[in-house]
């Protein structure tokens, strides 16, 4: 009898009790049966947190075959694979035929019969999944933290597959003559991390020689962003595959597949290759060890059930259905409180400018909620200008901004890195795959532009290439991707915050200018107390809720308040004409929206429209005064 | 019949029951009848085409049934004849008559479509018979013999193939490979003829021909192409050597299927194409070296020197292991010299950008190109594959117990078809661009029968930018285009059929997102910013080709927007240099270009879109538009249309505008799709009136331009100015003709160029109207300045005359004086400009010169 758990131990047992019963009575649809099973199972309460992560759990410690979950990306999808859905083995000794399911599975049994007639033929395809980039630490830790799956490194199994990914890694280095190329090392606060990442897993590897995780590196996983870790993985995925799109994130729940006999076939081939056979020449050496790279560095997942993720913040449960609404409505009567909170946080931040901590709220909790045709809805790149060049200021800020948000990346834009880094995903044809660029994010995530890292000197191509990437990213919120012949656009949904000395060179939909109304003595300090002020753990976590609460609700407009805006915007043009323009009028209207939900209120009311007109007129007028002081361009 | 003789040992997995395999119906999932990986690797049929080393030695002895016989050969070096998909040779045997041609041309490989003939021929009957000799008992025989694994009768499909050939007539044929053959007569004929001439032994058959005359025997070939082909190879043969008996070939004719209708998308491929005649659109990405694939290997016995081929079976050699003329065991080497190969080349072919789903990374393919289509494509070409698609399985490593339980797949190439050679032939490229369900037709055609389609399509055009009705016309108009003519018979070239438009105003009024909307929605849409882009940008540029070491032309932005729309954003920021290159494009839609050896005129048949912000950032209303955009006036006057996208200043306006930004930000995506059109239907709209409209002018309507041309130059007259000319006139015909398309008709009728004429008025009178007198004005496009400024000047300098003759003999004057002259007599105020222009019209008229800050008078 089975025991609770042994649907996440051996699902293939499972599938494989489903099949064999399907054998007698063809049509009985076993395979949407299987599907449905499992997803009966995680519904269960708290069922999904039983489940280990591949996010947080390492490799080793993962039982082969058993089930796992996975939090992540699509970077890029591989071309559709046909695989034996259903064949048959002949046993050498007794020469009787077996069918065999081959779905969820990588390698058969042994003795295909390769003549039989019941071989089934079915298509696949390949997802090549990342961990979501700029994931910050305190979700990746609470993501670990609320998870009860039982990791119990079986002691039978390790051993072997620590030898077995050892000797791979040994020859993966012989293969690798030509090292690719390490990514311009980051001089983002990030980078320290990386080295103590890397380390954090190793603690928890008992066993694990040294030598693996040393040589992984000369694999480039393709991240997007330079210096992260973490698995990637190959999802095969058997249904529906149409519906996922390149960057969407998923929470996968799959069928673990690590057999050492995956790259065992890779390595063959690479022995033989230049050997007449035609399978062989068909793919070169670099798509091989991209599409099929052993399996101990990058496993495969076989994927019963993918929910899309609507954010990635531990600290909310998965939106997914009606239920869940009742979760955001429930805090919308804290909201206010817990605003003002950030907002006094924010102001003491920005050196006691409320109006920039204002916008700066505003700016977090916004989103692409729709597009029509080829504009963005909800955008709200702000260009906080004026800001301390001393000390490191914005990088204090960006911290203060991780802390906050469950994704984000820190982009200086120093001649060095707009030069050097790839900030658009290339095709590369060789190997066949899309090399990943920094601006491959997950939606929501913050991309924060340090312009005062900028300096004199000139941009060559790439640099031009990567400032027309941004400039296009913040306007119409989409990436050209360079597939060499052609451009291919993908929509995203970033948001951008540019920090600037003057107006930023690239284009944003507000700029605030910052009026630093304490001077501080001795900017190190005051920015040490901010550091030090950090809030407490269950504030911080409020903060945290609260604002991604803010961009998952909905918001109307009554029929009443449109004529209202109607009204005031035809007197605004009565009165000058210069006044407002159709662009102010966007820009009023997202305003107003973000300051509506950034108190909790679902819908525009006539005390919130005025309000924003209000920011809105404060901000205005501090950008003239401004104007006026440094007789710079408007 | 012969199979359980011939071919001992040999498993065939697909079939129980060898006697019946029509049973199963062609319309078995292919992914249960692997034909091509059934058989065990151990026994292999010697090759049954004759290897060119053989057609040496005339005397080899070759068996003359058609129909495999019962006896096998005995000496194992000679060919096997029991394949029924011999070339052309055993046939004409049949016939008695020796033939020359037939005999003396060697047949040739078809690695495409793989080693796979051998599968024998069953009778129904399962009774063996000796269909030997004679055409009687062949169609006798023929009745009953279909090849194993199939429903093809080798006899039937063969004469309904040659009676294909010898019948099919297309007379609606518009393809450019057949221009130059008389449509009346049998187009495959006349491909024949030319083969006889030229001596290129390929026949190129249009898939589409051969379901038009025979359904079944298209079913056939998509689902057998592997023992179709060679069919067709043989019957075209026959009929070719009976046809042109004195004609000599390199090789015999090679039949090459095209057009395949099964799958249009790289995407839509599925295991049940395994094994059958595919056709796929894509971009070519990889080439490959080129592979030598062995295809016959040759054993010698060291022991006795005996010698014999062994035929490759997939990619493996099966090594003789017992010498048979002395019975050594492992004694044979392989002779590598004596071996044959072909050559083959790997192509990885990329989904066309067209053909994806938003949101998704293309889908790639493996493809095989044998013989003479390699190097046939090179990385970058658009180019549709007809081939065969396959499956092959992991090897199985006899070392190894599991396999990866994947398949390889690839296409094996039969024909390649460049999309975009086409295009630069230039004949009616778009034919086949995109093909409509009968219900997409349908659609269209309802939408187009409704009275206020031209609204309905404007109105779905950009609907989150507000307003412009007109403009949205105009660029409705710009999308549908005009009709192509051709005039170079009487010497004067093409005709512009494509409508440019030029948008100018106040920054901020969404020029750059109309451009943007447009450039999303045509397949074929180029967008550049004229800050960003240079002339070679915009044109072609040399390149070094990194890999072939090869100078290459790199087209620009201007050549691949050729039959869509490139938009130019911030056009005023352009360079001069850069600006003068779209000359040529704007109105002879060429592009001549002369660097690095590379001399050559491409075609640039694009629309031009552009958006240009006035000079003082705001628009100057009491300016003209020359002077508001600094564009050089010869540039402006090849814009068919140009408008001013200001911000109109009244309430009403600003209410509505007010009402569509709100509603923009508070409907939901439900409601907005209801109010508009679908971007893809109207994208489809456009496809099929560009595609399938071409209409002409009625009498009628040509009447109306007529009349509408004098009445506008007349307006002008009256006044003395003019207010047309003959580009107008042109301009007001490609207007109507594309309003024409819009309401899918064929005919231009009055209501089209009524609507070309209040577009084109209400253009000219925002872009052409003197701010000074408030009269259209056309000569301020054409020649860059109205006609009262003209007049204007010429007082001026006559005034200026008649001061200096009244100051009486004073040769030299200083400048700065006789300005403040003129200015004290005129009575409206004289701008230095205005000043220079007159001294510079007096020196033409040779009275006097100007040298630095003097005037001299002269005479």
């Amino acid at each position: 009898m089975p025991s609770t758990h042994d649907w996440i131990d051996s699902p293939l047992v499972v599938i494989e009790d489903m099949f064999a019963a399907s054998q007698n009575s063809p049509n009985s649809g076993w395979e949407a049966k299987a599907v449905e099973f499992f997803k009966e199972r995680l519904k269960e309460k708290d069922a999904h947190t039983w489940v280990p992560s591949l996010n947080d759990v390492p490799l080793h410690y993962l039982k082969p075959n058993s089930l796992v979950k996975f939090r992540c990306l699509i970077q890029d999808m591989f071309d559709p694979e046909f695989y034996m859905g259903v064949y048959e083995t002949v046993d050498s000794s007794t020469k009787a035929k077996t069918l065999r399911c081959g779905k969820y599975k990588d390698v058969t049994e042994c003795g295909v019969d390769f003549s039989s007639t019941n071989t089934v033929t079915a298509e696949r395809q390949t997802f090549y999944c990342v961990p979501i980039p700029g994931e910050n630490s305190w979700v990746k830790d609470s993501f670990a933290a609320s998870s009860q799956a039982r990791v119990i490194p079986s002691t039978s199994y390790v051993p072997s597959r620590q030898k077995r990914s050892y000797e791979e890694d040994e020859e993966m280095d012989d293969m690798d003559a030509q090292p690719q190329k390490q990514r311009e090392p980051q001089s983002g606060p990030q980078s320290p991390s990386e080295h103590l990442g890397n380390n954090d897993s190793k603690r928890l590897e008992t066993e694990a020689p040294s030598g693996s995780t040393v040589s992984s590196s000369h694999i480039n996983l393709n991240f997007p962003l330079p210096g992260e870790k973490g698995p990637s993985c190959l999802v095969k995925v058997y249904e529906n595959w149409d519906c996922f799109k390149l960057n969407d994130t998923l929470e996968v729940y799959g069928i673990l597949s690590v057999s050492p006999a995956l790259s065992a076939l890779a390595d063959e081939k690479e022995a033989s290759s230049g050997v007449l056979d035609p399978t062989e020449s068909m793919e070169t050496a670099e798509e091989q060890r991209v599409h099929s790279p052993p399996a101990s560095l990058v496993p495969r997942l076989h994927m019963l059930y993918a929910a899309p993720l609507q954010h990635n913040n531990p600290l909310l449960p998965v939106i997914s259905s009606a239920d869940d609404s009742a979760f955001l409505s429930s805090s919308l009567g804290e909201m206010a409180s817990v605003r003002a909170e950030l907002l006094s946080y924010f102001t003491h931040v920005l050196l006691g400018d409320a109006l920039s901590a204002e916008y700066l709220i505003l700016h977090l909790i916004s989103t692409v909620y729709s597009r029509r045709d080829v504009l963005p809805l909800g955008k709200f790149t702000l260009n906080l200008s004026g800001c301390p060049t001393v000390s490191s200021y914005t990088e204090r800020l960006y911290q203060i901004i991780q802390q906050l948000v469950p994704s984000s990346y820190y982009l200086g834009m120093s001649l060095q890195n707009m030069n050097h880094m790839q900030l658009v995903p290339k095709k590369d044809y060789v190997a066949n795959r899309l090399v990943s660029g920094a601006l491959q994010l997950a939606k929501n995530t913050s991309l924060f532009l340090d312009e005062t890292k900028l300096e004199q000197g000139q941009l060559d191509t790439t640099g031009v290439r990567n400032v027309t990437a941004l400039g296009n990213l913040i306007s119409w919120q989409k990436v050209d991707y360079d597939f060499s012949y052609h451009q291919m656009e993908f929509p995203c949904n970033i948001n951008v915050l540019i920090v600037s000395e003057a107006r930023s060179l690239l284009p944003s939909d507000c700029q605030v200018h910052v009026h630093s109304q304490v001077v501080p003595s001795d900017m190190e300090e005051y920015l040490g107390s901010i550091h030090i002020h950090s809030q407490a753990f269950s504030q911080l976590n409020k903060l945290r809720i609260y604002l991604s609460v803010a961009r998952l609700l909905d918001y109307s407009i009554s029929e009443e308040l449109t004529k209202a805006v109607e009204d005031d915007f035809v007197d605004m043009r009565k009165d000058d004409p210069q006044s407002i323009s159709a662009e102010d009028l966007h820009r009023l209207l997202v305003v107003a929206r973000l300051l509506s939900l950034s108190l909790g209120q679902t819908s525009l009311s006539r005390d919130m429209w005025l309000r924003a007109k209000d920011l809105e007129a404060q901000r205005t007028s501090r950008m003239e005064q401004h104007t006026c002081v440094n007789g710079n361009e408007p | 019949m012969s199979s359980p003789t011939s071919t001992p040992g040999r498993k065939r997995g697909r079939n129980a029951n060898p006697s019946t395999p029509s049973s199963e119906g062609p319309t078995s999932p292919p992914s249960q009848r692997r034909r091509g990986q059934d058989s065990s690797t151990g026994d292999l049929m010697p090759m049954p085409t004759s290897p060119p080393t053989d057609v040496l030695s005339p005397s080899a002895p070759q068996d003359s049934s058609l129909f495999s016989s019962p006896r096998r050969s005995v000496q194992p070096n000679e060919v096997d004849m029991s394949s029924p998909l011999m070339y052309g040779t055993p046939s004409s045997r049949i016939e008695g008559t020796p033939r020359s041609g037939v005999r003396g041309t060697p047949a040739r490989q078809r690695p495409d479509l793989g080693s796979v003939r051998k599968a024998p021929q069953v009778d129904l009957q399962s009774e063996p018979s000796a269909a030997d000799g004679g055409a009687a008992s062949e169609a006798n025989a023929g009745q009953r013999l279909v090849i194993w694994g199939t429903d093809v009768n080798v006899g039937i499909c063969k004469e309904k193939f040659q009676r294909f050939l010898q019948r099919f007539i297309d007379p609606t044929s518009n393809e450019d490979e057949n221009s130059g053959l008389d449509l009346n007569e049998p187009l495959y004929m006349q491909k024949l003829e030319e083969i006889s001439v030229v001596g290129d032994p390929v026949l190129n058959v249009n898939c589409l021909h051969v379901q038009s005359f025979d359904a079944e025997l298209y079913r056939q070939l998509i689902s057998y192409p592997q023992e179709v082909i060679p069919t067709f190879d043989m019957a075209v043969n026959e009929l070719f050597f009976e046809r042109f008996p004195d004609s000599i070939l390199e090789f015999q004719i090679q039949v090459r299927p095209y057009n395949a209708l099964k799958t249009r998308n790289m995407r839509s491929l599925n295991p049940e194409d395994i094994d059958q005649l595919i056709t796929i659109s894509g971009m070519v990405i990889r080439t490959s070296q080129l592979i030598p694939e062995m295809q016959e290997a040759f054993f010698q016995c060291q022991v006795c020197a005996y010698s014999t081929r062994v035929e490759v079976d997939r990619g493996r050699i099966a090594e003789p292991a017992v010498c048979r003329n002395c019975n050594t065991t492992h004694g044979l080497t392989l002779v590598h010299n004596r071996s044959v190969f072909s050559d083959k080349q790997m192509i990885k072919v990329q989904e066309s950008p067209e053909d994806m789903p938003a949101g998704q990374t293309p889908h790639t393919t493996v493809v095989y190109a044998h013989n003479d289509l390699v190097d046939k494509v090179q990385p970058g070409d658009r180019v549709n594959i007809t081939g065969v698609y396959r499956a092959v399985p992991m090897r199985v490593n006899p070392r190894q117990s599991n396999v990866k339980a994947v398949y390889k797949t690839h296409i094996d190439a039969i024909h390649f078809r460049k999309t975009d050679e086409k295009r630069l032939h230039g004949v009616n490229e778009e034919a086949e661009q995109k093909l409509f369900t009968e219900d997409r037709v349908q659609t269209l055609k309802e939408l187009a029968g409704k009275p206020d389609v031209y609204e309905r399509l404007s109105s779905a055009l950009a609907p989150s930018i507000y307003e412009h009705e007109d403009i949205k016309k105009g660029i409705l108009l710009q999308l549908f285009g005009g009709t192509r003519k051709d005039f170079s018979q009487t010497g004067r070239g093409h005709f512009r059929a494509d409508v440019n438009i030029l948008l100018c105003g106040d920054p901020g009024t969404s020029k750059s997102q109309l451009l943007q909307y447009v450039y999303n929605l045509v397949p074929r849409g180029q967008y550049t910013s004229g800050k960003g882009s240079s002339a070679v940008g915009l044109t072609a540029y040399v390149m070094k080709d990194p890999e072939t070491r090869q100078v290459v032309l790199q087209t620009g932005a201007l050549v691949l927007s050729d039959n869509g729309i490139c938009c130019i954003d911030e056009f005023d920021k352009m360079s001069d240099n850069t600006r003068s290159v779209l000359h040529e494009v704007m109105e002879q839609q060429t592009l001549s270009i002369a660097k690095a050896g590379i001399i050559c005129q491409l075609n640039a048949r694009t629309a031009v879109l552009a958006a240009a912000n006035p000079v003082e950032s705001q628009w100057n209303p009491k300016k003209t538009t020359i002077e508001n955009i600094q564009l050089p006036h010869t540039l402006l006057s090849r814009f068919d249309l140009i408008f001013l996208m200001l911000d109109p200043q009244d309430e009403a306006y600003d209410r509505r505008l007010a009402h569509h930004l709100v509603s923009l930000y508070y409907q939901s995506e439900e409601q907005m799709e209801e109010e508009f059109l679908d971007m893809a239907v109207l994208r489809d709209y456009i496809a099929y009136a560009r595609t399938y409209i071409s209409p002409r002018l009625s009498e009628e309507a040509s009447q109306t331009l007529i009349e509408a041309y004098v009445d506008m130059r007349k307006i002008g007259s009256g006044r003395g100015m003019v207010s047309a000319y003959p580009r107008q006139l042109e301009s007001l015909i490609r207007l109507a003709e594309a309003h024409a398309k819009v309401r899918f008709s064929e005919k231009v009728e009055n209501i089209d160029v009524e609507e070309a004429k209040r577009l084109h008025r209400e253009a000219l009178k925002q872009s052409a109207t003197d701010p000074r007198t408030g009269f259209v004005d056309i000569s301020i496009l054409t020649t860059g300045m109205s006609l009262t400024a003209r007049k204007r000047k010429e007082e001026v300098a006559q005034a200026l005359k008649k001061m200096i003759q009244a100051k009486g003999k004073t040769p030299a004057m200083k400048y700065q004086q006789l300005l403040d002259d003129l200015r004290g007599q005129s009575e409206t105020a004289i701008t230095k400009e205005l000043f220079d222009e007159a001294l510079r019209a007096l020196a033409d008229e040779d009275y006097l010169t100007v040298t630095g800050k003097t005037v001299r008078l002269l005479a």
